[in-house]
């Protein structure tokens, strides 16, 4: 019997949960918390890029009305406060470590970016706290800065850290150079490609918060942040910073608006805030300015690279090679080295059979805010950098853009695929998806409506990207080997309560993903259980054992799948009980979503049943089994998961002002399984608009002299709903081959198809105008000055 | 924000007696005003609040003139029938002043005192040759707009109304920065009483009248009439998101789209 | 130090401010009502939208003493005491128009005075204009226009219960 109805199992859209708190008003996020006695805290942090600091003088400070407590980096120091540290360590060519500088939660001796954190001021109001801050009397040196890697890496340059020379943070590399120079040598055609990935600011809607409690009865910790991954932030802060063993801290992620990869971070504010709720017994909370999180929050992408195509007659890919500078900002963050690295060139093979492939990266420090991860972190770098070299040379070769890259698909039947540079993918269908695509976008009739346009005054364009990314981190062991400082398996706890409903303890962390939706999904599926006596519970280190939380679209593929072990688990003891009650063997107890069945008979049991007798264990096997009904599965992935696809884009450009709009999108994405389509739809219509927003509209940018000049939304532009189109999403299903589920990951495909399509669909709306390279974002001004130079060069 | 007194006076008098602190600041809408104080770019000692004043409110007909109190809301005047029938164009500008909700509280009474080069009004007022009423005379709208942020009114004189001329045609067109959403060029056009009036806004320090443009009109009112125009770049705006070169060349798009939309 | 009185989701309130004091700071900590959200410091995030007098407004840029006697409407009180969803509140649960919701509330206050401004009906253009002033980040905005759209339908009498939304 199926007690589940109407459907609400793996494949069902199935309205979210959560949805209930968040449209009444009743999210708790972590500014709405409140605690008596609480403190505010104003960070006061560096106006100049780079600077020595001299002296602090915080007596005014202190004196001022409100105020509890003024503290610097030597106030921390002295109490032996640890500096923020990184996840992962990156090795140079010659097999030395990478640089890794110190950074210390507030500034100590020198700030190195507009925003460094500087001092704290603690006072009973937020406001009186920020007067407070407004009297803090620092004395800096100001130094010349390096703003751009091209300035930090020049002969004299600043010195940002005296552990980097050079500025310099790593030197590394991947890949065969040997065969891939031979491969050159014998190449019809070489095409080569300068391009930047420009620097995004992720701006989740919800501002960074972050509330330290100190309990003196019990010498514990609670932190409550902002945070995609409580669990990393209390080993991190815990271990490295505070020296607060696991057992005396708490930290609890609550609702958390939007991350993106922004919110992973062990940050200062939240050592801060914690260590100073320690010191003054009062709990203290403090919340971001959005201006504030401009200069503080961290910052995405920021590559420049060199790239280099060798293709044969036919246009078969014979080999690549690829130079990068890699932005790391004015310090290391969690897990920035490893963007740049493993998050990128490993996946330079994208969807091709290209059978040689050597990637130098150069990570760099500048005076800029330190850049982590942003939705796709890495994986959408590498696919611009493929697909635009893929569309130039089509343009030069004469060879369709489409049918090139068709020449050069994996195809179906070589899966397992190994790549030349690490990543083994597992399935895919790529032939599929970009026909699926092609169809969907009405790719045939375009030019049609190119002509069309042109007589509406309109250049008109469209253009695709065939992507592949690596997500679902990661096998422990692997990533361990390159540098990774943790272990990336997740945590999941069933609980079967005594009268049958469940409680879901998992490491991921829901902000924006709906996991107590789609989580309770798969234990409707596999247990039976309706999804409202399914309660998903996350974000709390008190409740669930561990985790390392919501980041590079892992929740499903890893936590998913811990929650399935782990309900393999509920379901092996349940079989012996079963057969306990049953008086049968225990093998020939079957189980099929909640009901167990003595095999080839009528004589069932329900998992109510089973958790009663669990709990109330009288008649029971209690000589050989335990009485409760909870299992805990750790999961440790085998792979990462290959999610693929098709994205096309179409535009229309204003030759008299330059303004490009997308008029069509359409996602065609392999996602492995589909637990919840809406949800995936959700996810994709995200990513897009962020990956539209990186192509024509956003831009962080720095002047020579490390200032900020986009520090606000009003000079920063983020996308609205009358910049976007309508998003048409489709999926194509290859299942994932080693994990539970099947499934791949859907959270950043999104954001990293996009840029290329829609950057080769402005390329070909102005192609009458030769572009080649087109940096983004393609603002209005920009292509203006293309289309009027283009005009008086045809004018000669 | 730092602190500051609070008053909301019920005539013009009370307002102007008030104001005459030097570090007393009148706010109508707010949307200027405490975005600023939010970022603790100014410090008044005192805010007078005009919205209480009976005086400064309403829409009418007086002649052949539109006459809009200074505490009028954008979202009253972009659906006012009385302006939508009179000066369409006017209409469509109100429509079209920030978002949905700055349009519910902003005045244009605060607009138009405020000058901000990237406001849309000052084109209104500019390009239709517009009369300010204020507590102690009346300007006329060449005399009035005197430098970016700058106008001609006195610490203690408050703007009243505006008194828009009916014009014969008007239109008005303007390229949005892409992350403000302020103008970055935008062209205010109007054919009537007070002759052809071409005025720019965005595009430099403060909103100019565009003499050439304004001759060519004259001499045929026609989107193609100014297309040829040049803008020099001169003097105009430079910033991340637009050359003034760019400026200039959108001068001369939204000129023509301004003609072509007054019909 | 002054004091204000309005009425909040139908309750009159006197509460004692300074003048600087924004609607947002008087709705989230004197009142306790912290579903109104902070996004930005610029005005344009929305994410503090509300209604007063019946209209959207940005209640981070509003004083609270220049609300003297205001009905204000936060999300808090647009669902029915017994508990039944306000239609748009009931559309973007159906049409997934909220993914982490921290601009949601803003979002549902904003879409709700755009429909009742246009009580004919709205094309999707002018739904996508009309949200100029509210940024969300998650969802890209395609399901929030198709919600309001849905929303309209019931909110202006053309429909007796949302549309569900295609599968």
């Amino acid at each position: 019997m199926n007690v589940v109805a109407p459907f609400e199992g793996i494949g069902a859209s199935v309205r979210r949960k959560e949805d209930f708190r968040f449209l009444q008003g009743r999210g708790a996020y972590t500014d709405d918390f409140n605690r008596p006695g609480q403190l505010y805290a104003w960070i006061l942090r560096s106006p100049h890029a780079h600077a020595r600091i001299r002296g602090i003088d915080t007596a005014r400070a202190a004196a001022m009305p409100g105020v509890v407590a003024v503290f610097t980096g030597a106030d921390m120091a002295a109490d032996n406060v640890g500096g923020l540290p990184c996840g992962w360590q990156i090795h140079n060519k010659d097999g030395s470590p990478m640089a890794e500088p110190p950074h210390p939660v507030l500034a100590q001796g020198k700030v190195r970016h507009v925003g460094d954190p500087v001092a704290v001021a603690i006072a009973a109001t937020r406001e009186q706290a920020r007067d407070a801050a407004e009297a803090i009397a620092v004395d800096y040196e100001v130094l010349p800065a390096a703003a751009t890697m091209e300035a930090a890496l020049k002969p004299g340059a600043p010195l940002i850290h005296d552990g980097a020379p050079g500025n310099l943070c790593y030197d590394w590399h991947i890949g065969d150079r040997a065969a891939v120079d031979a491969a050159f040598a014998g190449a019809k055609h070489v095409v080569r490609l300068d391009l930047v990935n420009n620097r995004l600011i992720p701006n989740a809607m919800e501002p960074r918060a972050a509330l330290g409690e100190y309990d003196r009865s019990t010498g514990e910790y609670t932190l409550t942040t902002t945070s995609q991954n409580p669990h990393v932030i209390r080993l991190l802060m815990g271990a490295n910073v505070l020296h607060i063993p696991e057992s005396k801290l708490r930290v609890i992620a609550p609702d958390v608006g939007g991350g993106f990869g922004s919110k992973i971070y062990h940050y200062a504010e939240e050592a801060i805030v914690t260590w100073a709720a320690g010191r003054l017994g009062r709990p203290v909370k403090w919340t971001a300015d959005r201006s504030e999180s401009f200069m503080s929050d961290a910052h995405g992408r920021d590559h420049v690279s060199h790239a280099e195509l060798a293709l044969d007659a036919e246009g078969k890919i014979l080999g690549l090679r690829v130079s990068t500078l890699a932005n790391m900002g004015a310090y290391l963050s969690t897990f920035a080295p490893c963007i740049p690295t493993y998050l990128y060139a490993t996946l330079l093979a994208g969807v091709y059979t290209t059978p040689v492939i050597y990637c130098e990266v150069k990570a760099v420090f500048t005076n800029t805010v330190p850049v982590d991860a942003y939705r796709g972190a890495g994986r959408p770098e590498a696919t611009f950098l493929l697909e635009r070299l893929m569309d130039v040379a089509a343009a030069e070769t004469g060879i369709d853009r489409v049918e090139l890259r068709q020449r050069n698909f994996i195809k179906p039947d070589q899966f397992p695929y190994q790549t030349p540079v690490a990543l083994q993918y597992d399935s895919g269908n790529y032939h599929a998806t970009l026909d699926q695509a092609l169809a969907a976008a009405d790719w045939a009739g375009f030019e049609a409506r190119r002509a069309e346009a042109a007589k509406r005054g309109r250049l008109r364009g469209i253009g695709l990207s065939t992507y592949i990314e690596a997500c679902g981190i990661a096998p422990s062991a692997v990533v361990g080997s390159l540098g990774a400082r943790a272990g990336l398996y997740e945590v999941g706890t069933i609980r079967v309560h005594p009268t049958g409903s469940v409680t879901v303890l998992t490491g991921a962390h829901s902000h924006g993903q709906g996991h107590e939706t789609t989580f309770a999904q798969l234990v409707a599926d596999r247990l039976g259980v309706p999804i409202s006596q399914v309660d998903v519970v996350h974000g709390d280190t008190a409740k669930v054992p561990f985790g390392m939380g919501t980041y590079g679209s892992r929740s499903l593929a890893v936590g998913g799948s811990a929650m399935m072990k782990a309900m393999d688990k509920i379901i092996a003891k349940g079989k012996r009980i079963a057969a306990h009650l049953m008086e049968a063997s225990v093998d020939d107890i079957e189980f099929d979503r909640g009901t167990f069945r003595v095999a080839g008979t009528d004589k069932t049991k329900s998992l109510v049943d089973i958790s009663v007798a669990a709990y109330v264990p009288h008649n029971y096997p209690i000589e050989e089994l335990e009485p409760g009904l909870e299992e805990t599965a750790f999961y440790d992935p085998k792979n990462f998961t290959y999610p693929a696809g098709c994205h096309i884009a179409e535009v229309e450009i204003d030759p008299e002002t330059g303004k490009v709009a997308v008029v069509n999108f359409t996602a065609v994405d392999d996602v492995g399984r589909v637990i919840n389509p809406m949800i995936v739809e959700g996810q994709v219509q995200g990513g897009v608009a962020q990956g539209i927003g990186q192509a024509l509209l956003e831009a962080c940018v720095y002047d020579a002299g490390g200032q900020l000049l986009s520090g606000s939304m009003m000079d920063y532009c983020m996308p609205r709903a009358d910049d976007l189109p309508p998003v048409g999403v489709a999926t194509h299903t290859t299942l994932c081959t080693h994990n539970p589920l099947g499934v791949k990951g859907c959270g950043e495909v999104g954001a990293i198809g996009s840029p290329p399509a829609v950057i080769n669909a402005v390329v070909d709306a102005l192609r009458d105008y030769g572009v080649r390279s087109l940096d983004m974002p393609a603002t209005p001004a920009k292509i203006w000055q293309i289309i009027n130079g283009g005009r008086r060069m045809a004018a000669e | 924000m730092y602190d500051f007194a609070y008053h909301r006076p019920a005539t013009v008098a009370d307002a102007v007696r008030l104001l005459a602190d030097p570090d007393a600041k009148a706010i109508a809408g707010g949307h200027t005003l405490i975005p600023a104080l939010k970022h603790r770019l100014n410090r008044p000692s005192a805010l007078v609040d005009l919205s209480g004043i009976a005086e400064l409110k309403g829409i009418r007909r007086q002649g052949d003139a539109i006459v809009i109190g200074a505490l009028t809301r954008h979202v009253e005047v972009a659906t006012s029938a009385e302006v939508k029938a009179a000066i369409p164009a006017l209409a469509y500008l109100a429509a079209h002043i920030g978002d949905v909700q700055v349009r519910n509280r902003g005045t244009i009474g605060g607009s138009v005192s405020n000058n901000d080069p990237a406001a849309d009004y000052p084109a209104a007022v500019l390009g239709l040759g517009a009369t300010v009423h204020t507590s102690k005379r009346r300007i006329a709208a060449d005399d009035f707009f005197l430098g970016m942020f700058t106008t001609a009114l006195e610490q203690d004189e408050i703007l009243t109304a505006v008194e828009f001329p009916i014009p014969e045609k008007a239109g008005y067109a303007k390229m949005k920065n892409p992350a403000s959403r302020y103008v970055m060029a935008g062209a205010f056009v109007s054919k009537g009483p007070q002759g052809v009036r071409v005025a720019i806004n965005g595009a430099g320090p403060c909103v100019f009248r565009q003499a050439e443009m304004e001759k060519a009109l004259a001499a045929h009112w026609s989107p193609e009439a100014v297309a040829g125009i040049r803008q020099s770049p001169e003097g105009l705006n430079s910033d991340i998101h637009g050359s003034a070169e760019y400026r200039a060349h959108l001068v001369t798009v939204m000129a023509k789209r301004a003609v072509a939309a007054a019909g | 130090m002054p004091q204000v009185t309005l009425t909040v989701n139908g309750q009159t309130h006197t509460a004692e401010v300074e003048g600087r004091t924004l609607l947002v700071e008087l709705l989230r900590e004197k009142l306790r009502l912290t579903g109104t959200h902070v996004g930005c410091d610029t005005s344009q995030c929305g994410a503090c939208v509300v209604h007063v007098n019946g209209e959207s407004v940005k209640s981070c840029t509003t004083l609270a003493v220049m609300c003297e006697g205001a009905q204000v409407t936060t999300i808090e009180g647009l669902a029915k005491p017994d508990g039944t969803l306000h239609p748009m509140q009931e559309a973007f649960r159906e049409y997934h128009a909220l993914q982490c919701g921290f601009c949601t509330p803003g979002m549902v206050m904003s879409a709700i005075d755009l429909v009742q401004k246009h009580p004919q009906g709205l094309t999707e253009q002018q739904i996508r204009e009309g949200l100029e002033g509210n940024l969300c980040r998650c969802t890209g905005y395609h399901n929030i226009v198709k919600a309001i759209a849905a929303a309209a339908e019931v909110m202006h009498g053309r429909r007796s219960e949302i549309a569900r939304a295609a599968e």
